[in-house]
C-alpha cells in the first residue's frame, strides 16, 4: 500500500518515520505537551518559585489559606506553601512512577516473552509469577525495608537510599500482570505465519523475538505501562503511609493527597491539586502510549 | 468554646437522668462505634483497650474507678480501707465482701470461689495472662465464706486496689472457665467470645474484629437498668470516619477514641448531631533522649547500649536547649486542640502525684542558643549547624507513622534548626515500632536514633510501677532481648534509691511527695524525658444519648448501665 | 488438553508447597511481633509470658510443620465433622489466631459472605460497564465517546480508592444522606425492606470498587479491540460485504475477548482477597480487612492461612485462564 510513496520519498530512518506518525496523533502530542509541562513544573519550578523560609510561629499565622497571589495553591495546616510542596513532591512522584514502571515493564516483558516463547521455561517462570502474585505485599515490603534500608541509606544517604529502595520494591512487586499478558500474546504470536516463516528459515530465537515478537506485544505492554505509572505513584503513597517510604518531611503527590484527605471538606484544594497532578500524569502517559503504539505499528504507520 | 457549652449541655442532661428512665430495656437500641473492633472479650487474653472496654460491659470486678479516679464499689459491698478495717494496718491483707444475692447472667449465684478461680486463671504459668501485673505480689487468696475474699500480700502493698479492681481485672465465672486454665486458655474460644458476666449486658453474637451484639442482662443487680434493651458495637474505619458517623450522619450514638485534628473537631461538631467529650488521664506525648550512642558505626550489640555514652546528648545543656526550643502550646493547637494541653511532667495526674513543674511551658529560643554556646557548640563554618571538635550537632528523630506525629516532627525540626541543630526525620510503621521484635532495628526499645517520640501512660491511678521503669536494671540491651522499659538508658543510683523508698511508703501524702520528686528528676532536673503534650481522650456522643460520663481512669463504657435515650 | 490439565494440576502441588514455605518464612522474618498489640502499660515480663503462651518462641520450622499438618489434615477433618456431625477431629489443635485465640477458619467463614457479596458485585459491575465502553471506544477511536471513556478510565485508576471512598461518603452520606457509611454485617435479607437496606449499604463500596475495576478492564478491552480491528481478516470480512455489525460483534469481538477473558479470570482471586482500603473505610470487615489487621498485629497463623488460600486461588485461576486461552484461541496448542 505504501510502495509507490516509498519509492519516491527519500528512505527515511525508522526513528523519523515513527516520529512523523507520532506527530500526527493529536492526543499523543497533547500528552507529550502536558507531560513536558509537568516535568518543567517540577524541575524548573522550584528554581523560580522559592517561598520565603518562615519561622514556625509566622508560618502558622498563614495556615490553611486558600489559593491567592502569594500562595497560588494555598497553604497547609502548618502554613507551608502548597505550590512549593507540589513541585518538590512532583519531582519524587514522577521519578518513582516512571522508574518503577520501567523496572516492572522490563521484568514483566522479559519473563513473559521467555515463558511464552520457550516452552521449557514456561512452567517454571509462570509458577514463579504465581508465587509473586500470591506473596502478601506488605510483609514482603517490610522485610525488604528491614534488610536493606539502613544498608542502602548508609551508602547513598537517606533520600537517595529511600528512592532506590522504593522503586525497586514497587518494581519487583508489580511485574506479574505484565508478564502474564505478554506471555499470552507471545503464545498466540508464536503460531502466526510470519513467525513460523522466520523460524523455518533458521532465524535465531533472539532475532525472532526482537524482530517479530517484541514489536507486536507493544500494545498490551503500553496499557500495562500506563496503569503501572499510576499504580507506582499510588503505591508509593501507601508505602509512605506505612512509614516505609521517604522521610516524613519529603512530600510526594500521593502523600499530599493522603494528608489532604482529612481536610477535604474544609479545604478541597488540598486534595484537588495533587489529585489533578496524578490524573494529568496518567492521562498524558496514556495518550503518549496510544500514539506510540500507533506509530510503532507498521500497518498504521504511513497510512 | 463550642465544646465547652456542649459539655455543659451534657452535664445538664445528667440532672434529668433519673426521671428519664425507670424500666430495664425501655429505651430500645443503642449503637456504639469502636473503630478498632474488639477481637476477643476476655481481658485476660488481650490487653488491647478495645477488648478490655467492650468486655467491661459484660464482666465486672469487685470495684472500679470513677471519672475522678476514686475507687468505687461494683460487686463489692463497699471499698475496704485501713480506716474501715478492710485493710490490715501492716498493709499485707485486704478483705472484700461481695454484695449478697448477686447472680451471673445465667442465673447462678456469684461467690468468692469465682474470684479465687479468676486469680488462679490469671496466675497460671502457661496461660500467658495479659493482666498478670494486676495480681503481682499476692501470696494467697482465702475464701472463708461465699461472700468474703481475703487477699494476702507477700510484702506490704501501699496500693492494694489492683486485683479485681477496674476493667482490666474482672471476675470470671469459675463454672464457665473451669476447663480453660493454662495452655487450654486459647482453645476456649466460645468462652472467650461469650463470657458469662455480671455486667449490664450479655453477648448474643460476636464476630471477630467486626461486631458485637448484646442484650440487657436479665439478672443485672439493679432491676431498673440498663435502660437499653440491646446494644451493637461495630468496628472498622478510622477515627475520622467514626467521628463523622456520630457527629455528621448520626448513624451511631457513641464513638470511642475519635482523635481528629482541631479543625475537623470544630467542623464536625458544627453539624449539631452530637458532641465531642474529652477527659484527661495520664497519657503524655514525649520526646525521649537517648543517653547512649546510636551510631551505625558501632558494632551490632553495642549500638545504643550503655557501653557508649551519647556523644552530645549526655550533656544536660544540649538536652535542655532542645527542650527550650519547643513551644508546647503550638503543638497542642496543631495536633490536639481541646483534647490536649501542654505539660512538662511525665506524671501529669492524679493531682496528688503531679508536680508543679511548669518551667518548660515558655519557649526560649535565645536561651537555648546561649546554652548551646556555653556548652561549646558554635557554628564555626557558618552553615547554620553548630559543631564542636569536628562533630556536627545533628540528630536523628524517629517516631511512629501518624499524621499528628509527622506534623510535630516537621515543626520541631524547624525550631531545632533555629537554634542550629540539624534534624533528620524518620517514621516507622506502628506495628514494627511498638512490636519489640528483637530482630528489627526499628523498634522503640532498640532506639537506633538520637531522640524518639511516642506516648505512654500508666494503668490505674498509682504511678509507682510507671516510675520504676527508669531503674538502672531495666535498660534494654542485647542481653535481655531489648525488653527493658528504661528506654532512655537513664541510670542514677539516687533515683533507684528513691523508687525503693516509694515502694515502702504507705502514707499517701508522702507517696505523692516522692513521686513528684522522681518525676522532676526525669524531667526538669535532667531533661531525659521531654514531656510535650498531656493527651486527653476524645470520644463522640450523640445528642440523643444521655448519661455518658467520660472516664479516663477505667473503661470508657464504665457506666453504660446508666446510659439512656434523651427524648 | 486433558493431558496438559493433569500435568498442571500435578505441578500445582509442589508449587503451592513452595509458596506456603516462602510465605511462612517471609511473614516470620518481617520485623514486628504480636506484641505490638499489647499496650506499653504491660510490663516486659508479662509481655514475654504472653508471647510464650502463643507459641511464638517455638522454632520456625516446628511452627511451619505444625501449620502444614493443621491446614491439610486437622482443618479438613473439622470441616468433615461439621458437615456430617462426626467427631474425628475432637481434641486436635486447629489453626488458632493470635489476636482472637479463635480458629482462623471460623473467622474466615464469618467474613467470606460480605466479601463475596460486595467485592463480587463490584467486580461484576466493573466488567459489565467496562466491556461496552471498551468496545465502543475502540470502534469509534478518538471520537468524543472514546475521549470521555479514556478520561473516565484514567480518573478511575489514577485516583486511589481511599480518595474516592471518602469523597463518596462526604457527598452521598454526609451531604445527601442517601447511604449509611458503615456496612452492617449482621443484616439478614428476609424481605423487600431488608433487601433495599442491603442495596443501600452496598451502594458506596460497590461504586468505589466498580469504578476502579471498570477503569482497567475497559482499557484492556479497548486496546485488544484496536489490535484486532487492524488485522487482515477484518479487512477481508469487510471486503466480502459483511455487515459492520457482524464484522465487529462477531469477528473482532470474539478474537479481542481472548486476552480480556484472561485478564478477567486473573482478577477473580482478588474478589476473595477483598479490598483492604475500601472494606476498612466502609466497615465491610471482610477478608481484606482481616488480612490487613492480621498483618498489622503480626497474627502469623491468620496471615499465613489467608495468604495461602489466596495462593491456591491464584494458582487455580491462572490455570483456568490458561485453559480458557487454549479453548478460545485455536492457534494455541499446549501439547
Amino acid at each position: 500500500m505504501t510502495d509507490t510513496n516509498a519509492a519516491i520519498a527519500p528512505p527515511e530512518t525508522f526513528r523519523a518515520a515513527v516520529w512523523a506518525q507520532f506527530r500526527k496523533h493529536k492526543g499523543a502530542m497533547f500528552g507529550l505537551v502536558v507531560l513536558t509541562l509537568l516535568v518543567v513544573f517540577v524541575v524548573i519550578g522550584p528554581m523560580l518559585w522559592v517561598p520565603e523560609k518562615l519561622k514556625v510561629v509566622e508560618a502558622l499565622k498563614s495556615k490553611n489559606l486558600g489559593p491567592s497571589l502569594k500562595f497560588p495553591m494555598g497553604t497547609d495546616q502548618l502554613g507551608r506553601d502548597q505550590l512549593a510542596r507540589m513541585m518538590a513532591a512532583g519531582k519524587v512522584s514522577l521519578a518513582v512512577g516512571f522508574v518503577a514502571m520501567m523496572i516492572a515493564i522490563f521484568l514483566g516483558t522479559f519473563v513473559g516473552v521467555l515463558a511464552g516463547y520457550f516452552k521449557r521455561l514456561d512452567g517454571i517462570l509462570m509458577r514463579l509469577t504465581d508465587m509473586f502474585l500470591a506473596l502478601p505485599l506488605i510483609p514482603l515490603l517490610l522485610v525488604m525495608v528491614m534488610l536493606f534500608r539502613d544498608k542502602i541509606a548508609r551508602v547513598l544517604g537517606p533520600e537517595m537510599g529511600a528512592f532506590i529502595l522504593i522503586v525497586f520494591a514497587i518494581g519487583v512487586t508489580s511485574w506479574m500482570h505484565a508478564a502474564r499478558i505478554v506471555r499470552g500474546e507471545v503464545l498466540a504470536l508464536k503460531e502466526r505465519e510470519y513467525v513460523l516463516a522466520s523460524r523455518s528459515i533458521g532465524a535465531s530465537p533472539r532475532r525472532v523475538i526482537l524482530r517479530h515478537i517484541l514489536p507486536n506485544v507493544v500494545s498490551p505492554v503500553m496499557v500495562a505501562a500506563t496503569l503501572g505509572v499510576a499504580e507506582a505513584i499510588i503505591t508509593e503513597s501507601v508505602l509512605s503511609f506505612l512509614g516505609l517510604g521517604f522521610p516524613p518531611d519529603f512530600p510526594t503527590w500521593g502523600r499530599l493527597l493522603y494528608e489532604g484527605l482529612e481536610y477535604m471538606q474544609l479545604y478541597p484544594e488540598r486534595v484537588i491539586f495533587p489529585g489533578l497532578a496524578i490524573s494529568l500524569t496518567v492521562l498524558s502517559v496514556n495518550y503518549i502510549g496510544d500514539g506510540l503504539r500507533d506509530a510503532l505499528d507498521p500497518r498504521i504507520r504511513g497510512r | 468554646m463550642k465544646l465547652r457549652t456542649a459539655l455543659m449541655g451534657a452535664v445538664a442532661s445528667l440532672a434529668f437522668a433519673p426521671a428519664a428512665f425507670a424500666e430495664r430495656g425501655a429505651d430500645g437500641h443503642v449503637s456504639v462505634l469502636y473503630w478498632q473492633a474488639p477481637s476477643i472479650l476476655n481481658p485476660y487474653l488481650s490487653s488491647g483497650t478495645k477488648d478490655v472496654e467492650t468486655a467491661s460491659l459484660i464482666l465486672e470486678g469487685l470495684a472500679g474507678f470513677n471519672e475522678k479516679g476514686e475507687v468505687i464499689a461494683r460487686l463489692a459491698e463497699d471499698v475496704p480501707t485501713v480506716e474501715n478495717g478492710g485493710i490490715t494496718a501492716d498493709l499485707t491483707q485486704i478483705t472484700w465482701k461481695l454484695k449478697p444475692g448477686l447472680l451471673w447472667s445465667d442465673g447462678s449465684p456469684v461467690t468468692s470461689a469465682d474470684a479465687k478461680f479468676t486469680y488462679e486463671y490469671c496466675t497460671h504459668p502457661e496461660g500467658g495472662c495479659a493482666q498478670a501485673a494486676r495480681y503481682e505480689g499476692i501470696s494467697s487468696i482465702e475464701t472463708p465464706d461465699d461472700l468474703t475474699i481475703v487477699i494476702n500480700f507477700a510484702a506490704p502493698k501501699p496500693n492494694p486496689y489492683t486485683a479485681f479492681v477496674g476493667g482490666t481485672s474482672p471476675i470470671l465465672q469459675a463454672a464457665q472457665f473451669a476447663n480453660c486454665l493454662g495452655a487450654a486458655a486459647s482453645s476456649c474460644s466460645d468462652q472467650n467470645f461469650m463470657p458469662i458476666g455480671t455486667g449490664p449486658f450479655m453477648v448474643t453474637d460476636f464476630k471477630v474484629n467486626d461486631v458485637v451484639e448484646l442484650v440487657a442482662n436479665p439478672n443485672y443487680r439493679d432491676p431498673a437498668k440498663p435502660a437499653f434493651a440491646t446494644m451493637t458495637i461495630k468496628g472498622g474505619g478510622d477515627a475520622g470516619a467514626a467521628a463523622r458517623a456520630v457527629l455528621e450522619t448520626g448513624e451511631f450514638d457513641y464513638a470511642w477514641n475519635t482523635q481528629i485534628n482541631p479543625e475537623q473537631q470544630a467542623q464536625m461538631s458544627a453539624a449539631g448531631k452530637g458532641v465531642l467529650l474529652n477527659g484527661f488521664g495520664t497519657l503524655v506525648e514525649r520526646i525521649e533522649m537517648n543517653m547512649t550512642d546510636p551510631s551505625p558505626d558501632l558494632a551490632e550489640g553495642e549500638r545504643s547500649t550503655t557501653k557508649h555514652p551519647h556523644p552530645f546528648l549526655s550533656d544536660i545543656r544540649v538536652r535542655k536547649a532542645l527542650s527550650m526550643a519547643i513551644d508546647r502550646q503550638i503543638l497542642v493547637d496543631i495536633g490536639y486542640g481541646s483534647a490536649g494541653r501542654p505539660t512538662c511532667n511525665l506524671v501529669p495526674a492524679p493531682e496528688m502525684f503531679a508536680s508543679d513543674n511548669t518551667d518548660c511551658l515558655t519557649q526560649d529560643i535565645e536561651g537555648a542558643k546561649a546554652l548551646l554556646e556555653e556548652a561549646g557548640w558554635t557554628d564555626t563554618d557558618g552553615d547554620g549547624v553548630r559543631d564542636k571538635d569536628g562533630m556536627k550537632l545533628r540528630v536523628l528523630y524517629q517516631t511512629s507513622t501518624n499524621p499528628v506525629r509527622q506534623d510535630f516532627q516537621a515543626v520541631i525540626k524547624d525550631w531545632w534548626a533555629e537554634i542550629g541543630v540539624e534534624t533528620e526525620l524518620k517514621n516507622i510503621d506502628a506495628s514494627v515500632y511498638f512490636g519489640g521484635d528483637a530482630g528489627s532495628p526499628d523498634t522503640f526499645q532498640k532506639f537506633y536514633a538520637d531522640v524518639e517520640m511516642y506516648a505512654n501512660n500508666f494503668d490505674g491511678t498509682d504511678p509507682e510501677p510507671y516510675l520504676a521503669q527508669y531503674l538502672c536494671n531495666k535498660i534494654p540491651g542485647p542481653d535481655n532481648q531489648w525488653q527493658g522499659e528504661n528506654i532512655n538508658r537513664f541510670c542514677d543510683p539516687a533515683y533507684d534509691a528513691l523508687v525503693d523508698e516509694l515502694s515502702k511508703t504507705a502514707d499517701m501524702a508522702k507517696r505523692g511527695e516522692i513521686a513528684k520528686k522522681l518525676n522532676d528528676m526525669l524531667t526538669k532536673d535532667s531533661y531525659v524525658v521531654v514531656a510535650l503534650v498531656d493527651r486527653g481522650r476524645l470520644s463522640a456522643a450523640s445528642n440523643t444519648l444521655g448519661g455518658v460520663v467520660l472516664n479516663t481512669w477505667d473503661t470508657e463504657l464504665w457506666n453504660a448501665q446508666d446510659w439512656f435515650r434523651l427524648k | 488438553m486433558l493431558n496438559y490439565t493433569l500435568r498442571r494440576l500435578l505441578l500445582a502441588i509442589p508449587t503451592l508447597l513452595l509458596i506456603s514455605l516462602v510465605i511462612f518464612f517471609l511473614v516470620d522474618l518481617a520485623p514486628g511481633s504480636p506484641a505490638s498489640e499489647i499496650p506499653l502499660t504491660v510490663p516486659a515480663e508479662v509481655r514475654m509470658k504472653i508471647l510464650e503462651a502463643l507459641g511464638v518462641n517455638e522454632p520456625v520450622h516446628v511452627r511451619y510443620l505444625l501449620w502444614l499438618k493443621q491446614f491439610f489434615w486437622v482443618e479438613p477433618l473439622n470441616g468433615f465433622d461439621a458437615i456430617f456431625g462426626t467427631h474425628y477431629a475432637d481434641g486436635m489443635q486447629r489453626i488458632i489466631s493470635y489476636q482472637s485465640r479463635a480458629p482462623v477458619f471460623g473467622i474466615i467463614g464469618d467474613r467470606i459472605p460480605q466479601t463475596l457479596i460486595v467485592i463480587g458485585s463490584a467486580y461484576f459491575l466493573g466488567v459489565v460497564i467496562a466491556l461496552p465502553i471498551g468496545i465502543y471506544s475502540a470502534y469509534r477511536q478518538y471520537s468524543i465517546f472514546d475521549q470521555l471513556g479514556t478520561m473516565f478510565a484514567m480518573i478511575g485508576f489514577s485516583v486511589p480508592t481511599f480518595f474516592t471512598g471518602t469523597l463518596f461518603i462526604i457527598i452521598f452520606a454526609v451531604g445527601l444522606g442517601w447511604f449509611p457509611t458503615k456496612y452492617d454485617t449482621t443484616l439478614d435479607v428476609t424481605d423487600w425492606e431488608s433487601f433495599l437496606k442491603q442495596l443501600r449499604q452496598m451502594a458506596m463500596p460497590v461504586m468505589v470498587l466498580g469504578l476502579a475495576n471498570a477503569a482497567s478492564i475497559s482499557r484492556y478491552m479497548r486496546s485488544s479491540m484496536l489490535e484486532n480491528m487492524g488485522q487482515d481478516y477484518v479487512r477481508t470480512a469487510r471486503a466480502k460485504g459483511m455487515s459492520e455489525r457482524t464484522v465487529v460483534l462477531k469477528h473482532v469481538l470474539r478474537n479481542s475477548l481472548i486476552p480480556v477473558v484472561t485478564v478477567i479470570a486473573l482478577g477473580i482471586p482478588s474478589i476473595f482477597g477483598g479490598a483492604i482500603i475500601t472494606e476498612n473505610l466502609f466497615g465491610v470487615n471482610g477478608i481484606g480487612s482481616a488480612l490487613i489487621q492480621a498483618i498489622h498485629g503480626n497474627d502469623l497463623p491468620m496471615v499465613q492461612t489467608l495468604a495461602f488460600i489466596f495462593a491456591i486461588l491464584i494458582v487455580t485461576f491462572n490455570l483456568v485462564a490458561d485453559l480458557l486461552y487454549g479453548m478460545l484461541d485455536p492457534r494455541i496448542r499446549y501439547d
